[in-house]
């Protein structure tokens, strides 16, 4: 194409060449805005999780990990009963919900049919749109109040659970529904019960993403500290009786946290780092052994 | 035989499913029969009222509304642009490489406890909002007019700014996870389609990927609402817990829902005072459900709306 033979193109480029000038820098601009909000999220996140190690780490040694909190004034002690508490509180929470969670997601998904289906995702999503305080109080409520009669560690778990059941069946509900139907239909054409299917094709086939659910609620719930305070109450002696009070990780942080002195606010920071070491574990763990079942 | 044991296993799975539902029902009932005796007291004045006064037993939860609603929508206003933003950059825009690692670091930290959030927030950023960033607003955005009466006031830290922004961060990476999968999700025949018309990269994703992405984007946004609106600990930590009247500045320190039930639940003496606090509970259980259910709405209108032709 030779200009010669286009005269009204001289007139018609600059004007494309302005279009695509500015389409240019708006790209530019957009990418620099994009790239900055992203430096900025990682900066402030890593800037928290560098806090917690740095101001964490000095409070860390043997005591730390194995003895009880000791009154103010005393040299040491540590958060040995803590830890437990919430290693105990994460088990029995999780052994209550995750097969309840796991349920709810087979009901939705393949028993869509069902009258029920409809309203049990519904549940589950009001459910998990809950705040945490409210699973807390109806907890007090229900278990500690009445059946229980004091603050116990079961109460505790129990809010727990409360909170842990949508997160995974809203999850698993998700992961299910990514398993091809093609799967189910090929299996149900070779005679496989119903049963069969779901136990044998379709939990298989999504358990990777069964698993992610199971870490995501029990990780979620091992931090949370506000229904845990109205139920398990906290407990500065070693206990492993579900009905009493016991001592949980986020509740020694939020003790030591609001406390005026400076020893217990490093105990803080201690206790936070291990907290997040603990939430890390659970998830290596089960990657872990997920990973030896497939083999 | 085979049928049997199909018709068992429905009935266990049933049976245990059910159990979500009937949880949700347990809630509501014993809430507000627990609540009883402050509903019958103050009937609709509670919602009104500002007044917070265990002595003279006069309750009103209006101040803990307020509280709940400015902090939470600090925290949107804030948190909601850069999650986006950064989401949008981590799956179209950043280098490969850096992609999975960058996101891997966000989803670590989607792990955090909220207590964490609180520890770091009162001893690291409480005292930079009181030093640094409330005098600054106040010195450039409090001359403006009608914006100026949100900063005025002493800065004092412990206020429902601060309560705003530390769930600001703490919502940070849920709306970015959320909205990361979302757009991951989207075919990349909606972005090819655009650039094979000659679209510059922006172009593709503001009109061809977002209006795809967006009902699962505004999902994640009202999954980090309703975790505001729910979150006590961090909150209760920095928002100064005080019930004064409700007042313009967010530099007032303030309640919120949350926040007043965990800080005065173990306190309560006297059955009107427990029950008040109960019936905070309440009207936070009912502006959650209200919450979601709105969110299903708009959702599902926003599915309704996806362009004509976009692959399913």
């Amino acid at each position: 194409m030779s200009v010669a033979a286009a005269p009204g193109m001289t007139v018609a480029i600059p004007a494309r060449h302005r279009v695509a000038r500015r389409r240019r820098i708006v790209e530019r601009g957009v990418l620099s805005v994009l790239a900055c909000g992203t430096v900025l999220a990682v900066a402030l996140l890593v800037t928290i999780l560098g806090y917690v190690v740095v101001r964490g780490l000095p409070a860390l040694n043997l005591a730390f990990f194995t003895q009880r909190p000791l009154p103010f004034g005393e040299v040491g002690g540590g958060i040995a009963p803590a830890l437990f508490g919430t290693l105990l509180l994460a088990a029995v929470s999780g052994a209550i919900a995750i097969p309840i969670g796991i349920a709810a997601a087979i009901f939705v998904v393949e028993y869509r049919s069902g009258r029920f289906a409809a309203p049990v995702r519904f549940a589950a999503e009001l459910l998990a749109g809950l705040p945490s305080i409210v699973v807390g109080v109806f907890v007090w409520a229900a278990l500690v109040r009445t059946v229980v009669g004091h603050y116990a560690a079961i109460a505790g778990a129990v809010a727990l659970a409360i909170i842990m059941v949508p997160i995974v069946a809203r999850s698993v509900e998700e992961v299910l529904r990514l398993v091809p139907q093609s799967l189910r239909e090929a299996a149900l054409a070779l005679g496989a019960p119903r049963w069969r299917v779901i136990l044998s094709i379709v939990l298989p086939t999504a358990r990777a993403g069964i698993v992610t659910a199971a870490v995501l609620a029990l990780a979620r719930s091992a931090g949370e500290t506000a229904p845990l305070l109205l139920t398990a109450l906290g407990n500065e002696f070693w206990s492993a009786d579900l009905f009493r009070p016991i001592a949980a990780l986020p509740l020694q942080i939020y003790r030591y946290a609001v406390s005026p002195y400076e020893d217990w606010h490093t105990k803080a920071w201690g206790a936070s780092l291990v907290l997040v070491l603990v939430i890390g574990t659970i998830g290596l763990l089960l990657r872990v052994v997920t990973r030896q079942r497939v083999r | 035989m085979t049928r049997a044991t199909d018709r068992a296993f429905a009935a266990g799975v049933a049976a245990l499913a059910m159990l979500v539902p009937l949880t949700l029902v347990a809630i509501a009932v014993l809430i507000v029969i627990e609540a009883w005796p402050s509903i019958t007291t103050f009937g609709l004045s509670y919602l009104t009222t500002t007044v917070w006064d265990p002595v003279k037993l006069v309750f009103g939860v209006a101040a803990y509304v307020y509280g709940t609603l400015v902090t939470t929508a600090v925290a949107v206003i804030l948190a909601a642009p850069v999650a986006i933003g950064c989401a949008i950059y981590l799956t179209e825009f950043a280098p490969r490489p850096l992609r999975g690692p960058v996101a891997y670091v966000i989803e670590l930290l989607a792990y955090i406890p909220s207590i964490i959030y609180g520890l770091w927030a009162i001893f690291v950023m409480v005292p930079v909002m009181r030093g640094v960033v409330e005098p600054a607003l106040q010195g450039t955005l409090g001359r403006l007019p009608v914006v100026g009466r949100l900063f005025s006031g002493t800065p004092v830290g412990l206020d429902l700014l601060s309560g705003g922004v530390v769930l600001a961060i703490m919502i940070l990476p849920i709306l970015l996870a959320v909205s990361r999968e979302v757009l991951l999700a989207v075919p990349p025949t909606q972005r090819e389609a655009m650039i094979g018309l000659g679209a510059t990269r922006w172009e593709a994703v503001s009109r061809a990927v977002l209006p795809y992405a967006r009902p699962g984007i505004i999902g994640g946004a009202v999954l980090g609402v309703a975790r505001a609106f729910g979150e006590t600990m961090a909150v209760t930590m920095v928002v100064g817990n005080s019930s004064r009247e409700i007042g313009g500045s967010l530099f007032t320190p303030g309640y919120t829902m949350a926040s007043a039930i965990a800080n005065q639940f173990l306190e309560a003496d006297g059955e009107l005072y427990f029950s008040a606090i109960v019936e905070v509970a309440l009207v936070l259980l009912l502006v959650a459900l209200v919450v979601n259910a709105v969110a299903r709405v708009l959702i599902r209108r926003s599915i309704a709306d996806r362009p004509a032709g976009a692959v399913v």
